[in-house]
């Protein structure tokens, strides 16, 4: 700690020149990660889109199967902990401990909600059957093997995505702890500011599934 | 030297478009409109997006490159779909 502007200001690495340019390299350094994490889900939802433009009736059909509702309100909740993310970011620049601490809090609530309301669906696929693999059994119109490639898809993606979703709270949890004992200033937040982008990413790559996955088979069946 | 602070306003407002487009979509999801499903589908998913990367990511109010990679990272993804689907979608037989 020899240069004097890194002991003056608090948060500053000793390797950048000022504030500003220390959060944009921060910002820029997730960005970088969140590229790598597009194309991961890329891939994805490649694999999703060529099968889904071979077998579009045998997809619609397995799709009909998913419960929408429960998925639409899973939507529901992820766009409100993304709201209430980038709230807690505002309360981080402005110094306001309480509410940040209050609406990441929220965020986590948010969050859990939506893997049990997953963990319901995953329940009720495994007992009608729906779980890829031996124990697969599908009755309804379609080819079963199609209609059981969907539903590796289903469980490939969304089980990737709710792994995502834990890893979030998981760091949600230390912002707290972090936020609790005094470390953020409304000069120094670039971890919730970061972490947030991360937070928002895994909501984005749900805005996609929901409609691909839940909604091909809506106008059909029930 | 300070960065940009989004007022709640703005996220508020971005909150509520989220929904109705999230409304929007199930509404027509229910109505069988052929491919038109899935163009509109796609077309709000998109737009969702785009809100949440500009507003709630503060990509609109960061620096050029930030934009440089946001832009590079979908360009790319763009490659990997659009090369993939013209061999497999003008292979003819499937």
């Amino acid at each position: 700690m020899a240069d004097s502007h890194t002991a003056s200001q608090y948060g500053l690495a000793h390797h950048f020149e000022s504030m500003e340019q220390q959060r944009e390299a921060g910002t820029l350094g997730m960005w970088a990660f969140l590229i790598t994490e597009i194309m991961f889900f890329g891939g994805l939802f490649l694999a999703y889109l060529l099968y889904r433009s071979m077998y579009p009736n045998d997809f619609a059909a397995a799709s009909s199967h998913l419960n929408w509702p429960l998925g639409f309100v899973n939507t529901i909740v992820l766009i409100c902990s993304s709201l209430t993310m980038a709230l807690a970011v505002y309360y981080s620049q402005i110094g306001k401990k309480r509410l940040l601490l209050l609406f990441l809090a929220i965020t986590v609530l948010l969050g859990l909600t939506f893997l049990v309301i997953k963990a319901f669906e995953y329940y009720d696929k495994y007992t009608d059957h729906l779980i890829p693999g031996f124990l697969f059994d599908w009755e309804g119109p379609g080819n079963p093997q199609r209609v059981q490639m969907f539903y590796w898809i289903y469980f490939a993606m969304t089980g990737i995505h709710a792994l995502h979703m834990i890893i979030g709270i998981g760091i949600m949890l230390v912002l707290i702890y972090m936020a609790s004992r005094n470390r953020f200033t409304p000069e120094y937040h670039s971890p919730v500011e970061i972490s947030g982008l991360y937070w928002h990413f895994v909501d984005i790559v749900w805005i996609f599934l929901f409609p691909l996955l839940y909604l091909i088979g809506a106008h059909e069946a029930h | 030297m300070s960065e940009h602070i989004v007022s709640r306003k703005i996220y508020f407002a971005i909150f509520g478009a989220l929904m109705v487009l999230t409304l929007i979509t199930v509404l027509v999801a229910r109505v069988d409109l052929g491919v038109l499903n899935n163009i509109v589908a796609l077309t709000i998913a998109v737009l969702k997006a785009t809100l949440v990367v500009l507003y709630f990511m503060h990509v609109r109010y960061s620096s050029r490159l930030t934009w440089v990679f946001v832009i590079a990272g979908l360009f790319w993804l763009g490659i990997l779909i659009a090369l993939t689907l013209s061999d497999y979608l003008t292979r003819g037989g499937l």
